[in-house]
């Protein structure tokens, strides 16, 4: 894995010797920096595709680079250290964990822009954007609830990180609302991509009675050990994955970043550029839900696609009141709609979940 | 919490499929090592084992055929790991790592067309009436022929090493190559079979991860499975029966973990996911007080002339 980045960055090496001689290059070169590889089914083939319409759209204009299978923290670093002095004037960090690389890449850099995905800290040159997966999450919810018949749903998490712990709570909220007695059982992997893990922590889910598996990571590897099992539900995540429709992948959501890099690569092109917060939901585009398969009853698919359409048009938001906090407290009143800055930052469970996040 | 929705029966039977690919990756790089070579090019021989045998399953429908596949391209692979420290005297950690990178990039290529393709399932052994017996069936009598295979082969490396002439010469080359030149052995042709019976073992394991224990093909999926053998074999102080037990604790606790996860158990989850590293090393280190050591040639080029 490690050293697939090593021969990455052996090529950008060379890839600096070389463009040392062309001074001031005319091509606008955008750089994409993946937390796995792009042949994963999932979160980062989705930022790949973002990557191929850019290219599709501007042509000869610019040229993209990408290093696969970087590992978050400090190694990342180093990776984005060389796309920078290669000459790059716009670099994508797509993981939450190149937030404080990219930060430190970025003061050394003041003239390359940076873009981090689902982070929160931002500078002149750095940018962050994210997609609203928790809206997906809460139809997800909906549906899991309705369809589950042992009740218990298993999650497989990544990392607890806010972005991961606010789609737990959004399913979870809507799941209880059509099935009161309904129970999450949360495995946290601590990888984005280990399909072999991934496939284990499904089985034992399984195993444990979990007829609905939902994942936060990033392999279609959860998908084929629910088709093993048979009579498993799942969602696809990040990506359709609709390889493994109609079951168990009975819906998805989909990461559509192409517009966003189009359109942010355009800004760098035309010199308009400003650093920005970025956090756009199914209403956008930016998230969308593959379609529902017919393994879900007909009426539960069409109060998905209602509450689909409400998110849509803002007349719904996916946390709203009244809810609880795990310990009792109050979260929300009736009618109250969490803000963006509680959802950005949340670290708690919502009232009915069981288990502690792990700190 | 709720222990009793872990079930024993499920969660051994369970880990013995975890743990499978890597006593496969790992036995196979004892015997490299144990004739003086260190192939730091597990994971890449792993990884391209997993696309060959998947790729040869699905196309002929026939998982054993995929795994004799896996095991040909494995051992393929490692010649060319072979060719470069046993002919050209390469630095062997070098190759080895290029060999990984090499095998990453040849998967990857291998693999776009089998994305998302669900591959044949291999059977489970028919044990007839045993797989009836309480407790014991279930977690003995119902897995597939593989499964077995590896235990067999860590039982034959282990015999093989200790009781017969082979095993000795092979133990000579690792531990003095010229005294074994002298003697009259072929040091580097004892040491390229070495290398592509470690091959072929690395192709079956990762062959295992992707038509059995996952199933399905994604790229880099073996997600450094093959580091994890490397690192097995040297805290087995190179010793079979080790290696075995600590794969099983290995797969075990990694299963157990997330049993554990999944009951809800009040373990902070960060000590549940380092379990399995902290807990293997440890017992591993303690077993190996003993003076046991790296075969002497480990690592060391072979020339006859020198």
């Amino acid at each position: 894995m490690k050293f697939g980045k090593l021969l990455a960055g052996a090529t950008l090496a060379l890839g600096l010797a070389t463009s040392a001689y062309a001074d001031g290059h005319e091509k606008t070169k955008v750089g994409f920096v993946f937390v796995g590889p792009i042949g994963d089914g999932g979160w980062t083939y989705e930022h790949n595709k973002g990557r191929e319409a850019v290219e599709a759209e501007f042509g000869d204009a610019v040229e993209t680079v990408y290093v696969e299978n970087v590992a978050e923290g400090p190694d990342s670093e180093r990776v984005m250290t060389q796309m920078a002095l290669d000459g790059a004037d716009l670099i994508f960090t797509t993981s939450f964990g190149y937030m404080d690389p990219t930060i430190n890449v970025a003061k050394k850099f003041p003239d390359v822009k940076f873009e981090h995905a689902t982070g929160y800290k931002r500078a002149d040159n750095v940018s962050t954007y994210s997609a609203r997966f928790y809206e997906g999450r809460a139809i997800q919810g909906h549906i899991a609830g309705s369809m589950t018949k042992s009740n218990i749903i298993g999650y497989i998490g990544s990392y607890p990180i806010p972005e991961v712990i606010r789609g737990i709570n959004s399913a979870f909220i809507h799941a209880r609302k059509v099935n009161p007695d309904v129970q999450f059982k949360i495995v946290w992997a601590y990888t984005w991509f280990d399909p072999a893990k991934e496939a284990d922590a499904a089985k034992v889910l399984i195993e444990q009675g979990a007829d609905v598996i939902l994942q936060h990571t990033d392999s279609t590897a959860p998908q084929a050990a629910a088709q093993e099992a048979g009579n498993v539900i799942t969602f696809g995540q990040a990506s359709d994955m609709s390889q493994y429709a109609p079951m168990p992948r009975v819906s998805s959501i989909i990461d559509d970043w192409a517009p966003y890099y189009i359109a942010r690569t355009k800004a760098v092109m035309d010199g308009t550029w400003e650093s920005t917060d970025t956090w756009d939901g199914i209403g956008a585009g930016m998230v969308g839900i593959g379609e529902i398969s017919d393994a879900v009853p007909a009426d539960v698919k069409e109060q998905a696609l209602a509450m689909k359409a409400a998110l849509a048009d803002g007349s719904y938001h996916a946390f709203t009141g009244p809810l609880k906090k795990q310990d009792g407290s109050d979260f929300l009143a009736e009618g109250e709609t969490a803000d963006d800055g509680t959802l950005a930052g949340m670290n708690f469970y919502v009232e009915g979940l069981e288990g502690d996040i792990p700190q | 919490m709720d222990l009793s929705a872990i079930n024993p029966v499920l969660f051994i039977a369970g880990f013995l499929v975890a743990a499978t690919p890597l006593i496969f990756a790992a036995i196979g790089e004892l015997v490299v090592e144990k004739s003086g070579t260190l192939n730091l090019g597990v994971e890449g021989m792993m990884i391209t084992g997993a696309i060959c045998g998947f790729a040869i399953a699905v196309e002929t429908g026939s998982p054993l055929l995929g795994f004799v596949a896996a095991a040909v391209g494995g051992a393929l692979l490692s010649l060319l790991f072979a060719f470069l420290t046993q002919i050209t005297l390469a630095n062997q950690v070098a190759s080895g790592l290029a060999l990984t990178l090499f095998g990453l990039g040849l998967s990857s290529l291998l693999g776009q067309s089998y994305v998302g393709i669900k591959p044949p399932r291999l059977g489970d052994i028919n044990f007839g009436p045993l797989a009836d017996i309480p407790v014991i069936g279930p977690i003995l009598f119902t897995h597939d022929i593989i499964l077995y295979l590896g235990f067999l082969l860590v039982a034959a490396v282990w015999a093989v090493l200790k009781f017969t002439r082979a095993g000795l010469v092979l133990r000579a080359v690792g531990e003095s190559h010229d005294a074994a030149h002298a003697l009259g052995y072929k040091v580097v042709r004892i040491r390229t079979l070495a290398i592509m019976f470690g091959g072929a073992c690395a192709g079956v394991g990762g062959a295992y991860i992707s038509l059995i224990r996952v199933p399905q093909w994604t790229e880099g999926m073996t997600a450094g499975v093959g580091w994890i053998a490397l690192a097995l074999v040297v805290f087995a102080s190179w010793k079979p029966w080790r290696l075995l037990l600590g794969a099983y604790l290995f797969g075990g606790i990694t299963q157990l973990q997330l049993n554990l996860q999944g009951a809800g158990v009040a373990i902070p989850v960060e000590y549940l996911a380092m379990s399995p590293y902290v807990i293997t090393i440890v017992v591993l280190v303690i077993l190996s007080r003993d003076k046991s050591a790296a075969p002497a040639s480990l690592g060391r080029t072979f020339h006859a002339s020198t």
